[in-house]
Protein backbone atom coordinates (compact mmCIF):
# COMPACT_ATOMS: atom_id res chain seq x y z
CA UNK A 1 0.00 0.00 0.00
CA UNK A 2 1.29 3.44 -0.66
CA UNK A 3 0.90 5.98 1.69
CA UNK A 4 -0.08 9.75 0.99
CA UNK A 5 2.73 12.61 1.28
CA UNK A 6 2.30 16.10 0.95
CA UNK A 7 4.07 18.27 -0.80
CA UNK A 8 3.85 22.01 -0.67
CA UNK A 9 5.65 24.43 -2.77
CA UNK A 10 7.60 26.84 -0.76
CA UNK A 11 9.17 30.24 -2.26
CA UNK A 12 12.75 30.66 -1.70
CA UNK A 13 12.29 33.60 1.08
CA UNK A 14 13.03 33.46 4.51
CA UNK A 15 10.71 32.50 7.51
CA UNK A 16 8.51 30.69 4.45
CA UNK A 17 9.40 27.13 5.67
CA UNK A 18 8.22 28.56 9.89
CA UNK A 19 5.33 30.02 8.04
CA UNK A 20 4.03 26.68 6.86
CA UNK A 21 5.18 24.64 9.71
CA UNK A 22 3.70 27.31 12.46
CA UNK A 23 0.36 26.98 10.68
CA UNK A 24 0.61 22.99 11.28
CA UNK A 25 0.95 23.68 14.99
CA UNK A 26 -0.81 25.46 15.44
CA UNK A 27 -3.94 22.86 14.09
CA UNK A 28 -1.86 20.45 16.08
CA UNK A 29 -1.18 18.42 13.18
CA UNK A 30 1.79 15.82 14.05
CA UNK A 31 4.67 15.70 11.16
CA UNK A 32 5.95 11.97 11.59
CA UNK A 33 8.79 12.85 8.79
CA UNK A 34 9.77 15.98 7.01
CA UNK A 35 12.31 16.13 4.05
CA UNK A 36 13.56 19.45 2.04
CA UNK A 37 14.13 19.95 -1.66
CA UNK A 38 15.87 22.91 -2.20
CA UNK A 39 16.87 24.66 -5.82
CA UNK A 40 18.23 27.86 -6.09
CA UNK A 41 14.61 29.58 -6.97
CA UNK A 42 12.26 27.67 -4.98
CA UNK A 43 11.89 24.57 -2.62
CA UNK A 44 9.62 21.94 -1.67
CA UNK A 45 8.86 20.60 1.67
CA UNK A 46 7.40 16.82 1.19
CA UNK A 47 5.89 15.71 4.81
CA UNK A 48 4.14 12.79 6.19
CA UNK A 49 1.36 13.74 8.25
CA UNK A 50 -0.91 12.05 10.74
CA UNK A 51 -3.99 13.50 8.90
CA UNK A 52 -3.04 14.51 4.94
CA UNK A 53 -6.72 15.35 4.10
CA UNK A 54 -6.74 18.12 7.03
CA UNK A 55 -3.04 19.66 6.46
CA UNK A 56 -3.76 20.04 2.55
CA UNK A 57 -7.05 21.95 2.95
CA UNK A 58 -5.51 24.40 6.02
CA UNK A 59 -2.60 24.68 3.36
CA UNK A 60 -4.54 25.92 0.57
CA UNK A 61 -6.97 28.26 2.57
CA UNK A 62 -3.58 29.87 3.84
CA UNK A 63 -2.95 30.12 -0.09
CA UNK A 64 -0.05 27.76 0.15
CA UNK A 65 -0.26 24.86 -2.96
CA UNK A 66 0.14 21.91 -1.58
CA UNK A 67 -0.38 18.40 -3.61
CA UNK A 68 -0.84 14.87 -2.55
CA UNK A 69 2.06 12.32 -4.14
CA UNK A 70 2.11 8.50 -3.36
CA UNK A 71 5.16 7.22 -1.45
CA UNK A 72 6.34 4.10 -0.70
CA UNK A 73 6.99 2.98 3.28
CA UNK A 74 9.51 0.07 4.62
CA UNK A 75 10.59 -0.32 8.08
CA UNK A 76 14.33 -2.18 8.25
CA UNK A 77 16.23 -3.44 10.92
CA UNK A 78 17.90 0.01 12.61
CA UNK A 79 21.42 -2.22 12.42
CA UNK A 80 24.57 -1.77 9.49
CA UNK A 81 23.09 -2.99 6.30
CA UNK A 82 19.69 -2.98 6.69
CA UNK A 83 19.20 -0.42 4.31
CA UNK A 84 21.41 -2.18 2.01
CA UNK A 85 19.22 -5.65 2.12
CA UNK A 86 16.43 -3.20 1.08
CA UNK A 87 17.95 -1.76 -1.44
CA UNK A 88 18.84 -4.75 -3.40
CA UNK A 89 15.47 -5.73 -3.39
CA UNK A 90 14.34 -3.00 -5.14
CA UNK A 91 17.48 -3.13 -7.54
CA UNK A 92 16.36 -7.17 -8.47
CA UNK A 93 12.67 -5.58 -9.00
CA UNK A 94 14.37 -3.10 -11.64
CA UNK A 95 12.22 -0.22 -9.13
CA UNK A 96 13.98 3.22 -9.99
CA UNK A 97 14.11 5.17 -6.74
CA UNK A 98 13.51 9.13 -7.55
CA UNK A 99 14.03 9.68 -4.11
CA UNK A 100 14.09 9.10 -0.56
CA UNK A 101 14.02 9.45 2.78
CA UNK A 102 14.62 8.64 6.51
CA UNK A 103 12.99 8.50 10.08
CA UNK A 104 13.63 6.88 13.26
CA UNK A 105 9.72 6.78 15.37
CA UNK A 106 9.38 5.79 19.05
CA UNK A 107 10.36 2.55 18.93
CA UNK A 108 13.24 1.89 21.51
CA UNK A 109 15.65 1.88 18.28
CA UNK A 110 14.69 -1.42 16.56
CA UNK A 111 13.86 -0.15 13.16
CA UNK A 112 14.20 2.66 10.70
CA UNK A 113 11.80 3.57 8.53
CA UNK A 114 12.25 4.94 4.99
CA UNK A 115 10.33 6.73 2.38
CA UNK A 116 10.77 6.01 -1.38
CA UNK A 117 9.26 8.13 -4.33
CA UNK A 118 9.56 5.59 -7.17
CA UNK A 119 9.16 5.66 -10.87
CA UNK A 120 5.06 3.72 -12.04
CA UNK A 121 4.61 3.64 -7.92
CA UNK A 122 1.64 0.64 -8.89
CA UNK A 123 4.14 -1.79 -10.89
CA UNK A 124 7.42 -1.25 -8.69
CA UNK A 125 4.99 -2.01 -5.71
CA UNK A 126 3.78 -5.21 -7.06
CA UNK A 127 7.42 -5.93 -8.27
CA UNK A 128 8.52 -5.55 -4.56
CA UNK A 129 5.78 -7.49 -3.00
CA UNK A 130 6.01 -10.45 -5.34
CA UNK A 131 9.73 -10.69 -3.61
CA UNK A 132 8.49 -10.60 -0.16
CA UNK A 133 8.27 -7.42 1.11
CA UNK A 134 5.33 -4.99 2.71
CA UNK A 135 5.63 -1.36 2.27
CA UNK A 136 3.98 0.00 5.72
CA UNK A 137 0.29 1.42 5.25
CA UNK A 138 -1.16 4.72 6.73
CA UNK A 139 -2.00 2.68 9.75
CA UNK A 140 1.05 1.78 10.37
CA UNK A 141 3.03 4.58 10.78
CA UNK A 142 0.34 6.33 13.04
CA UNK A 143 1.42 3.31 15.09
CA UNK A 144 5.34 4.44 15.47
CA UNK B 1 -27.33 45.35 -35.30
CA UNK B 2 -24.77 48.19 -34.47
CA UNK B 3 -26.17 50.98 -32.41
CA UNK B 4 -24.71 54.12 -31.86
CA UNK B 5 -25.49 56.83 -29.31
CA UNK B 6 -25.08 59.74 -31.71
CA UNK B 7 -25.05 58.17 -34.91
CA UNK B 8 -24.93 61.16 -37.24
CA UNK B 9 -21.36 62.24 -35.91
CA UNK B 10 -20.38 58.66 -35.20
CA UNK B 11 -21.12 57.50 -38.99
CA UNK B 12 -19.94 60.63 -40.58
CA UNK B 13 -18.71 61.22 -43.82
CA UNK B 14 -14.99 61.88 -44.12
CA UNK B 15 -15.27 64.66 -46.35
CA UNK B 16 -18.31 66.02 -43.79
CA UNK B 17 -16.16 65.44 -40.63
CA UNK B 18 -13.09 67.43 -42.22
CA UNK B 19 -14.69 70.09 -42.77
CA UNK B 20 -16.12 70.21 -39.39
CA UNK B 21 -12.37 69.29 -38.08
CA UNK B 22 -11.12 72.57 -40.36
CA UNK B 23 -13.88 74.96 -38.73
CA UNK B 24 -13.43 73.83 -35.23
CA UNK B 25 -9.89 74.02 -35.46
CA UNK B 26 -10.01 77.64 -36.80
CA UNK B 27 -11.87 78.75 -34.08
CA UNK B 28 -10.16 76.99 -31.02
CA UNK B 29 -6.48 77.73 -32.04
CA UNK B 30 -8.43 81.87 -32.18
CA UNK B 31 -9.72 81.18 -28.71
CA UNK B 32 -6.07 79.75 -27.52
CA UNK B 33 -4.40 82.63 -28.82
CA UNK B 34 -6.62 84.94 -27.11
CA UNK B 35 -6.78 82.80 -23.70
CA UNK B 36 -4.09 81.15 -23.20
CA UNK B 37 -0.74 83.30 -22.92
CA UNK B 38 1.15 80.43 -22.40
CA UNK B 39 0.74 78.77 -25.66
CA UNK B 40 0.99 82.28 -27.72
CA UNK B 41 4.10 82.65 -26.28
CA UNK B 42 5.28 79.09 -28.19
CA UNK B 43 3.41 79.97 -31.20
CA UNK B 44 5.44 83.60 -31.14
CA UNK B 45 8.37 81.82 -30.42
CA UNK B 46 7.63 79.98 -33.61
CA UNK B 47 6.11 82.61 -35.69
CA UNK B 48 2.88 81.58 -35.92
CA UNK B 49 -0.10 83.53 -35.65
CA UNK B 50 -4.05 82.17 -35.98
CA UNK B 51 -4.11 83.55 -39.58
CA UNK B 52 -1.39 80.97 -40.63
CA UNK B 53 -4.18 78.10 -39.53
CA UNK B 54 -6.53 77.96 -42.01
CA UNK B 55 -7.43 74.20 -42.15
CA UNK B 56 -6.44 70.96 -39.99
CA UNK B 57 -3.63 70.63 -42.95
CA UNK B 58 -2.18 73.65 -41.33
CA UNK B 59 -1.88 71.45 -38.58
CA UNK B 60 1.73 69.90 -38.31
CA UNK B 61 2.59 74.54 -38.13
CA UNK B 62 1.79 73.99 -34.61
CA UNK B 63 3.94 74.21 -31.46
CA UNK B 64 3.63 70.56 -29.45
CA UNK B 65 2.73 70.69 -25.63
CA UNK B 66 4.19 68.38 -23.41
CA UNK B 67 3.69 66.87 -19.76
CA UNK B 68 6.47 69.34 -18.64
CA UNK B 69 4.49 71.96 -20.49
CA UNK B 70 1.86 71.25 -18.12
CA UNK B 71 3.58 70.99 -15.17
CA UNK B 72 5.89 74.03 -16.31
CA UNK B 73 2.30 75.74 -16.23
CA UNK B 74 0.49 74.83 -12.82
CA UNK B 75 -1.40 74.95 -11.70
CA UNK B 76 -3.50 78.04 -13.98
CA UNK B 77 -1.19 78.28 -16.56
CA UNK B 78 -3.20 76.50 -19.36
CA UNK B 79 -6.54 77.59 -17.90
CA UNK B 80 -8.24 79.22 -21.20
CA UNK B 81 -11.22 80.78 -19.46
CA UNK B 82 -12.30 83.03 -16.70
CA UNK B 83 -12.85 81.12 -12.86
CA UNK B 84 -16.42 81.43 -13.07
CA UNK B 85 -16.81 79.79 -15.70
CA UNK B 86 -14.70 76.79 -15.06
CA UNK B 87 -16.68 74.25 -12.61
CA UNK B 88 -14.22 70.89 -12.23
CA UNK B 89 -10.90 70.00 -12.12
CA UNK B 90 -9.59 66.52 -12.34
CA UNK B 91 -5.99 65.49 -11.95
CA UNK B 92 -3.26 62.70 -12.75
CA UNK B 93 -2.40 60.21 -10.33
CA UNK B 94 1.07 61.70 -10.06
CA UNK B 95 3.02 58.45 -10.56
CA UNK B 96 5.63 59.88 -13.12
CA UNK B 97 5.83 63.12 -10.94
CA UNK B 98 4.34 66.21 -10.29
CA UNK B 99 0.49 66.38 -10.56
CA UNK B 100 -1.50 67.48 -13.96
CA UNK B 101 -4.51 69.61 -12.82
CA UNK B 102 -7.02 69.94 -15.83
CA UNK B 103 -10.19 71.95 -15.61
CA UNK B 104 -13.99 71.57 -17.48
CA UNK B 105 -16.93 73.96 -18.26
CA UNK B 106 -19.88 72.48 -17.79
CA UNK B 107 -20.17 72.20 -22.05
CA UNK B 108 -16.36 70.38 -21.73
CA UNK B 109 -17.75 67.96 -18.73
CA UNK B 110 -21.23 67.32 -21.41
CA UNK B 111 -18.69 66.73 -24.32
CA UNK B 112 -16.10 64.41 -22.26
CA UNK B 113 -19.91 62.34 -20.74
CA UNK B 114 -21.42 62.26 -24.21
CA UNK B 115 -17.49 60.65 -25.43
CA UNK B 116 -17.83 57.81 -22.39
CA UNK B 117 -21.81 57.13 -23.81
CA UNK B 118 -20.77 56.30 -26.89
CA UNK B 119 -18.09 54.22 -25.53
CA UNK B 120 -21.11 52.33 -23.79
CA UNK B 121 -23.17 51.91 -26.63
CA UNK B 122 -20.57 50.78 -28.44
CA UNK B 123 -20.36 48.03 -26.42
CA UNK B 124 -23.89 47.13 -26.54
CA UNK B 125 -25.90 49.21 -23.67
CA UNK B 126 -29.25 50.43 -23.45
CA UNK B 127 -31.26 52.60 -20.85
CA UNK B 128 -32.05 48.74 -19.90
CA UNK B 129 -28.65 47.92 -18.48
CA UNK B 130 -27.42 48.18 -15.08
CA UNK B 131 -24.15 49.63 -15.35
CA UNK B 132 -21.25 49.29 -12.15
CA UNK B 133 -18.88 52.06 -12.39
CA UNK B 134 -15.80 50.38 -10.21
CA UNK B 135 -13.53 53.09 -11.72
CA UNK B 136 -12.05 55.37 -8.75
CA UNK B 137 -14.15 58.22 -8.53
CA UNK B 138 -12.60 61.56 -7.10
CA UNK B 139 -9.67 63.32 -8.90
CA UNK B 140 -9.25 60.27 -10.89
CA UNK B 141 -11.34 60.64 -14.18
CA UNK B 142 -12.15 57.21 -14.41
CA UNK B 143 -15.12 56.98 -12.20
CA UNK B 144 -16.56 60.43 -13.20
CA UNK B 145 -16.44 60.01 -16.93
CA UNK B 146 -17.87 56.32 -16.66
CA UNK B 147 -20.60 57.54 -14.66
CA UNK B 148 -21.29 60.90 -16.40
CA UNK B 149 -21.79 58.26 -19.76
CA UNK B 150 -23.86 55.70 -17.45
CA UNK B 151 -26.16 58.43 -16.95
CA UNK B 152 -26.33 60.14 -20.40
CA UNK B 153 -27.26 56.75 -22.21
CA UNK B 154 -29.72 55.93 -19.38
CA UNK B 155 -28.13 52.50 -17.70
CA UNK B 156 -28.86 52.50 -14.05
CA UNK B 157 -25.76 53.48 -12.36
CA UNK B 158 -24.09 51.83 -9.24
CA UNK B 159 -21.15 53.92 -8.30
CA UNK B 160 -19.28 51.58 -6.14
CA UNK B 161 -16.31 53.52 -7.13
CA UNK B 162 -13.13 51.35 -6.46
CA UNK B 163 -12.05 48.89 -3.42
CA UNK B 164 -14.49 46.51 -1.38
CA UNK B 165 -14.25 43.78 -3.42
CA UNK B 166 -16.48 41.47 -1.61
CA UNK B 167 -19.14 44.42 -1.83
CA UNK B 168 -18.56 45.54 -5.32
CA UNK B 169 -19.40 41.40 -5.80
CA UNK B 170 -22.40 41.42 -4.11
CA UNK B 171 -23.81 44.54 -6.04
CA UNK B 172 -23.06 42.78 -9.41
CA UNK B 173 -25.12 39.56 -8.20
CA UNK B 174 -28.07 41.40 -6.27
CA UNK B 175 -28.40 44.03 -8.72
CA UNK B 176 -27.69 42.27 -12.18
CA UNK B 177 -25.30 44.11 -13.18
CA UNK B 178 -24.50 43.48 -16.95
CA UNK B 179 -21.47 46.15 -17.74
CA UNK B 180 -18.39 46.53 -15.46
CA UNK B 181 -16.01 49.57 -15.69
CA UNK B 182 -12.88 48.99 -14.22
CA UNK B 183 -9.11 48.73 -14.73
CA UNK B 184 -8.14 45.59 -16.68
CA UNK B 185 -6.19 44.89 -13.16
CA UNK B 186 -8.68 44.73 -11.83
CA UNK B 187 -11.47 43.35 -13.47
CA UNK B 188 -9.14 40.33 -13.62
CA UNK B 189 -8.95 40.21 -9.80
CA UNK B 190 -12.45 40.59 -10.16
CA UNK B 191 -12.71 37.42 -11.71
CA UNK B 192 -10.62 35.26 -10.14
CA UNK B 193 -12.27 36.45 -6.57
CA UNK B 194 -15.67 35.32 -8.27
CA UNK B 195 -14.17 31.81 -9.79
CA UNK B 196 -12.74 31.31 -6.06
CA UNK B 197 -16.30 31.90 -4.70
CA UNK B 198 -17.50 29.41 -7.09
CA UNK B 199 -18.68 31.42 -9.63
CA UNK B 200 -19.06 30.32 -13.20
CA UNK B 201 -18.86 32.34 -16.43
CA UNK B 202 -22.32 31.96 -16.92
CA UNK B 203 -23.43 32.79 -13.22
CA UNK B 204 -22.11 36.35 -13.59
CA UNK B 205 -24.87 38.61 -14.61
CA UNK B 206 -22.83 40.57 -16.67
CA UNK B 207 -22.43 40.83 -20.49
CA UNK B 208 -19.62 43.51 -21.29
CA UNK B 209 -16.79 45.22 -19.41
CA UNK B 210 -15.03 48.80 -20.64
CA UNK B 211 -11.66 48.46 -19.13
CA UNK B 212 -8.62 51.21 -19.25
CA UNK B 213 -7.11 53.66 -17.85
CA UNK B 214 -3.46 51.06 -18.25
CA UNK B 215 -2.04 48.86 -20.94
CA UNK B 216 -3.40 45.26 -21.19
CA UNK B 217 -2.47 42.70 -23.37
CA UNK B 218 -4.37 41.06 -25.96
CA UNK B 219 -3.96 38.09 -24.09
CA UNK B 220 -5.31 39.35 -20.92
CA UNK B 221 -8.79 40.41 -22.82
CA UNK B 222 -9.36 36.41 -23.80
CA UNK B 223 -8.67 35.62 -20.00
CA UNK B 224 -11.18 38.16 -18.77
CA UNK B 225 -13.78 37.66 -20.98
CA UNK B 226 -13.37 33.83 -20.46
CA UNK B 227 -13.31 34.19 -16.65
CA UNK B 228 -16.29 36.60 -16.17
CA UNK B 229 -18.46 35.34 -19.41
CA UNK B 230 -18.02 38.34 -20.97
CA UNK B 231 -17.23 40.88 -24.06
CA UNK B 232 -14.73 43.03 -22.72
CA UNK B 233 -14.20 46.57 -24.91
CA UNK B 234 -10.35 48.86 -24.38
CA UNK B 235 -10.95 52.43 -23.45
CA UNK B 236 -8.34 55.62 -23.80
CA UNK B 237 -8.09 58.62 -22.51
CA UNK B 238 -5.93 61.45 -20.94
CA UNK B 239 -6.80 63.56 -17.89
CA UNK B 240 -5.61 66.29 -19.94
CA UNK B 241 -7.66 65.88 -22.85
CA UNK B 242 -11.01 65.26 -21.17
CA UNK B 243 -10.75 61.35 -19.18
CA UNK B 244 -11.44 58.23 -20.95
CA UNK B 245 -13.37 58.40 -23.92
CA UNK B 246 -10.98 60.07 -26.01
CA UNK B 247 -11.15 56.56 -27.61
CA UNK B 248 -13.33 53.58 -27.96
CA UNK B 249 -13.43 49.93 -28.74
CA UNK B 250 -16.21 48.84 -31.32
CA UNK B 251 -18.06 45.47 -31.47
CA UNK B 252 -15.39 44.87 -33.85
CA UNK B 253 -12.75 44.94 -30.69
CA UNK B 254 -10.34 45.68 -33.03
CA UNK B 255 -8.58 48.97 -32.44
CA UNK B 256 -10.43 52.32 -30.76
CA UNK B 257 -12.56 54.92 -32.54
CA UNK B 258 -11.22 58.29 -31.46
CA UNK B 259 -13.66 60.70 -31.76
CA UNK B 260 -12.75 62.81 -34.21
CA UNK B 261 -15.55 65.19 -33.56
CA UNK B 262 -13.61 66.54 -30.44
CA UNK B 263 -10.03 65.31 -31.41
CA UNK B 264 -7.39 65.17 -34.08
CA UNK B 265 -5.17 62.51 -33.68
CA UNK B 266 -1.72 62.74 -35.64
CA UNK B 267 1.39 60.42 -35.11
CA UNK B 268 4.77 62.08 -34.86
CA UNK B 269 8.46 60.51 -34.75
CA UNK B 270 9.23 60.72 -31.05
CA UNK B 271 12.70 62.08 -31.60
CA UNK B 272 11.99 64.15 -35.01
CA UNK B 273 8.56 66.09 -34.07
CA UNK B 274 7.47 65.10 -37.62
CA UNK B 275 4.41 64.01 -38.85
CA UNK B 276 4.26 60.45 -39.84
CA UNK B 277 1.61 58.70 -42.21
CA UNK B 278 -0.85 56.13 -41.45
CA UNK B 279 -0.32 53.03 -40.10
CA UNK B 280 3.14 53.95 -39.10
CA UNK B 281 4.50 53.58 -35.21
CA UNK B 282 5.24 56.63 -33.60
CA UNK B 283 3.86 58.97 -31.17
CA UNK B 284 0.33 59.97 -30.02
CA UNK B 285 -0.13 63.57 -30.25
CA UNK B 286 -4.22 65.24 -29.98
CA UNK B 287 -5.42 68.48 -30.56
CA UNK B 288 -8.76 69.13 -28.61
CA UNK B 289 -10.91 70.79 -30.93
CA UNK B 290 -14.02 71.59 -28.32
CA UNK B 291 -12.02 71.48 -24.99
CA UNK B 292 -13.12 75.53 -23.48
CA UNK B 293 -11.35 75.28 -19.81
CA UNK B 294 -7.96 73.21 -20.79
CA UNK B 295 -7.92 73.81 -24.84
CA UNK B 296 -4.64 71.68 -25.44
CA UNK B 297 -2.91 71.80 -29.10
CA UNK B 298 -0.96 69.26 -30.34
CA UNK B 299 -0.84 67.65 -26.74
CA UNK B 300 2.19 64.75 -26.94
CA UNK B 301 0.68 61.51 -25.09
CA UNK B 302 3.48 59.64 -24.82
CA UNK B 303 1.75 56.81 -26.07
CA UNK B 304 3.08 54.74 -28.80
CA UNK B 305 0.80 53.25 -31.39
CA UNK B 306 -0.72 53.47 -34.88
CA UNK B 307 -3.58 55.02 -36.51
CA UNK B 308 -5.67 53.19 -38.97
CA UNK B 309 -8.52 54.49 -41.93
CA UNK B 310 -9.33 51.20 -42.78
CA UNK B 311 -13.51 50.68 -43.45
CA UNK B 312 -14.64 49.21 -39.68
CA UNK B 313 -16.90 46.62 -40.16
CA UNK B 314 -19.16 48.61 -37.03
CA UNK B 315 -20.07 51.55 -39.32
CA UNK B 316 -17.81 54.24 -37.65
CA UNK B 317 -16.40 56.47 -39.76
CA UNK B 318 -13.82 57.45 -37.40
CA UNK B 319 -9.93 56.73 -36.76
CA UNK B 320 -8.61 53.83 -35.42
CA UNK B 321 -6.03 53.56 -32.86
CA UNK B 322 -4.28 50.44 -31.86
CA UNK B 323 -3.83 49.24 -28.56
CA UNK B 324 -0.77 51.57 -27.62
CA UNK B 325 1.87 49.06 -26.38
CA UNK B 326 2.38 51.25 -23.30
CA UNK B 327 3.13 55.02 -22.43
CA UNK B 328 6.90 55.51 -22.94
CA UNK B 329 6.76 56.07 -19.80
CA UNK B 330 6.15 52.77 -18.93
CA UNK B 331 8.87 51.56 -21.04
CA UNK B 332 12.13 50.48 -19.43
CA UNK B 333 15.71 50.00 -20.99
CA UNK B 334 17.27 47.14 -19.63
CA UNK B 335 20.84 46.57 -21.15
CA UNK B 336 19.70 48.87 -23.91
CA UNK B 337 16.86 46.87 -24.97
CA UNK B 338 13.24 48.74 -25.03
CA UNK B 339 10.86 46.36 -22.95
CA UNK B 340 7.42 46.84 -22.69
CA UNK B 341 5.13 45.23 -19.28
CA UNK B 342 2.49 44.37 -21.39
CA UNK B 343 4.83 42.17 -23.51
CA UNK B 344 6.02 40.52 -20.47
CA UNK B 345 2.28 39.92 -19.75
CA UNK B 346 1.72 38.77 -23.15
CA UNK B 347 4.21 35.72 -22.53
CA UNK B 348 3.24 34.53 -19.40
CA UNK B 349 -0.37 34.16 -20.17
CA UNK B 350 0.53 32.47 -23.39
CA UNK B 351 2.61 29.91 -21.14
CA UNK B 352 -0.63 29.17 -18.61
CA UNK B 353 -0.08 31.82 -15.67
CA UNK B 354 -2.30 34.52 -14.44
CA UNK B 355 -1.43 38.01 -15.24
CA UNK B 356 -0.60 38.16 -11.29
CA UNK B 357 3.03 39.22 -11.65
CA UNK B 358 5.41 41.70 -10.74
CA UNK B 359 8.71 42.98 -12.63
CA UNK B 360 12.02 43.69 -10.30
CA UNK B 361 14.37 45.59 -12.66
CA UNK B 362 17.84 46.18 -10.69
CA UNK B 363 21.52 46.94 -11.71
CA UNK B 364 24.04 44.57 -10.23
CA UNK B 365 27.91 44.88 -11.26
CA UNK B 366 27.14 47.53 -13.77
CA UNK B 367 24.44 45.40 -15.07
CA UNK B 368 20.74 45.44 -15.16
CA UNK B 369 18.94 42.30 -14.01
CA UNK B 370 15.27 41.24 -15.08
CA UNK B 371 13.45 39.55 -12.44
CA UNK B 372 9.52 38.64 -13.54
CA UNK B 373 8.32 37.45 -10.44
CA UNK B 374 4.54 34.99 -11.14
CA UNK B 375 3.21 33.31 -8.60
CA UNK B 376 2.83 29.32 -8.94
CA UNK B 377 -0.80 27.81 -9.33
CA UNK B 378 -1.98 24.63 -8.24
CA UNK B 379 -2.16 23.42 -11.80
CA UNK B 380 1.57 24.34 -12.15
CA UNK B 381 2.85 22.28 -9.10
CA UNK B 382 4.13 19.26 -8.64
CA UNK B 383 6.24 17.37 -6.44
CA UNK B 384 8.81 16.88 -9.31
CA UNK B 385 11.24 19.80 -9.63
CA UNK B 386 12.51 18.26 -12.92
CA UNK B 387 9.69 19.27 -14.23
CA UNK B 388 8.57 22.74 -12.36
CA UNK B 389 12.65 23.48 -13.54
CA UNK B 390 11.52 22.92 -16.92
CA UNK B 391 8.60 25.24 -17.36
CA UNK B 392 10.50 27.95 -15.82
CA UNK B 393 12.76 27.20 -18.30
CA UNK B 394 10.39 27.59 -20.92
CA UNK B 395 9.15 30.45 -19.57
CA UNK B 396 12.73 32.02 -19.59
CA UNK B 397 12.99 31.21 -23.36
CA UNK B 398 9.71 32.88 -24.11
CA UNK B 399 10.80 35.87 -22.32
CA UNK B 400 13.80 35.85 -24.34
CA UNK B 401 12.22 35.25 -27.75
CA UNK B 402 10.10 37.90 -27.36
CA UNK B 403 12.28 40.79 -25.63
CA UNK B 404 15.47 39.84 -27.07
CA UNK B 405 16.86 39.38 -23.39
CA UNK B 406 17.37 37.52 -20.55
CA UNK B 407 15.47 37.25 -17.76
CA UNK B 408 15.29 35.16 -14.56
CA UNK B 409 11.77 34.04 -13.11
CA UNK B 410 10.96 33.55 -9.61
CA UNK B 411 8.17 31.46 -8.68
CA UNK B 412 6.52 32.98 -5.93
CA UNK B 413 3.60 31.52 -3.43
CA UNK B 414 0.09 32.50 -4.45
CA UNK B 415 -1.59 35.73 -3.44
CA UNK B 416 1.84 37.16 -2.91
CA UNK B 417 1.85 39.89 -5.40
CA UNK B 418 -0.63 42.67 -4.46
CA UNK B 419 -3.76 42.77 -6.23
CA UNK B 420 -4.38 46.00 -7.22
CA UNK B 421 -8.09 48.14 -7.02
CA UNK B 422 -6.83 50.38 -9.96
CA UNK B 423 -3.81 50.85 -11.86
CA UNK B 424 -1.51 47.69 -10.91
CA UNK B 425 1.81 48.33 -10.12
CA UNK B 426 3.51 46.02 -12.34
CA UNK B 427 7.50 47.87 -12.57
CA UNK B 428 9.70 48.55 -9.55
CA UNK B 429 12.75 49.78 -10.78
CA UNK B 430 15.37 49.52 -8.38
CA UNK B 431 17.96 51.19 -10.48
CA UNK B 432 19.85 54.01 -9.07
CA UNK B 433 20.81 56.04 -12.75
Amino acid sequence: MSIKQISVFLENKPGRLDEMISLLAKKNIDIRALSLAETKDFGIARMIVDDAFETANLLRDNNLIANFTSVLAFAVPDEPGGLSKLLSVFTEAKVNIEYMYAFLGNNGGKHAYMIFRVSNTKESEKALVSRGLRPMTEEDISRI
Amino acid sequence: MERYFQPEIECMPREEMIKLQNEKLVKQVRHVWDNVPYYRKKMEEKGVTPDDIKSIDDLHKLPFLSKADLREAYPYGLLGVPLKDAVRIQSTSGTTGKRVVAFYTQKDIDLWEECCARAIVAAGGTDEDVCQVSYGYGLFTGGPGLNGGSHKVGCLTIPTSSGNTDRQIMFINDLHATILCCTPSYAAYLGERMKEMGYGPNDIPLKAGIFGAEAWSEEMRQDIQNTLGIKAYDIYGLTELSGPGVSFECSAQKGMHVNEDHFIAEIIDPDTGEVLPDGTQGELVFTSLDKEAFPLLRYRTRDICTLSREKCTCGRTHVKMAKPRGRSDDMLIIRGVNVFPSQIETVLLNYGYAANYQIIVDRVNMTDTLDVQVEMTPEMFTDNIGEIEAKQKELVDGLKSMLGLKAKVTLVNPKSITRSEGKAVRVIDKRKI
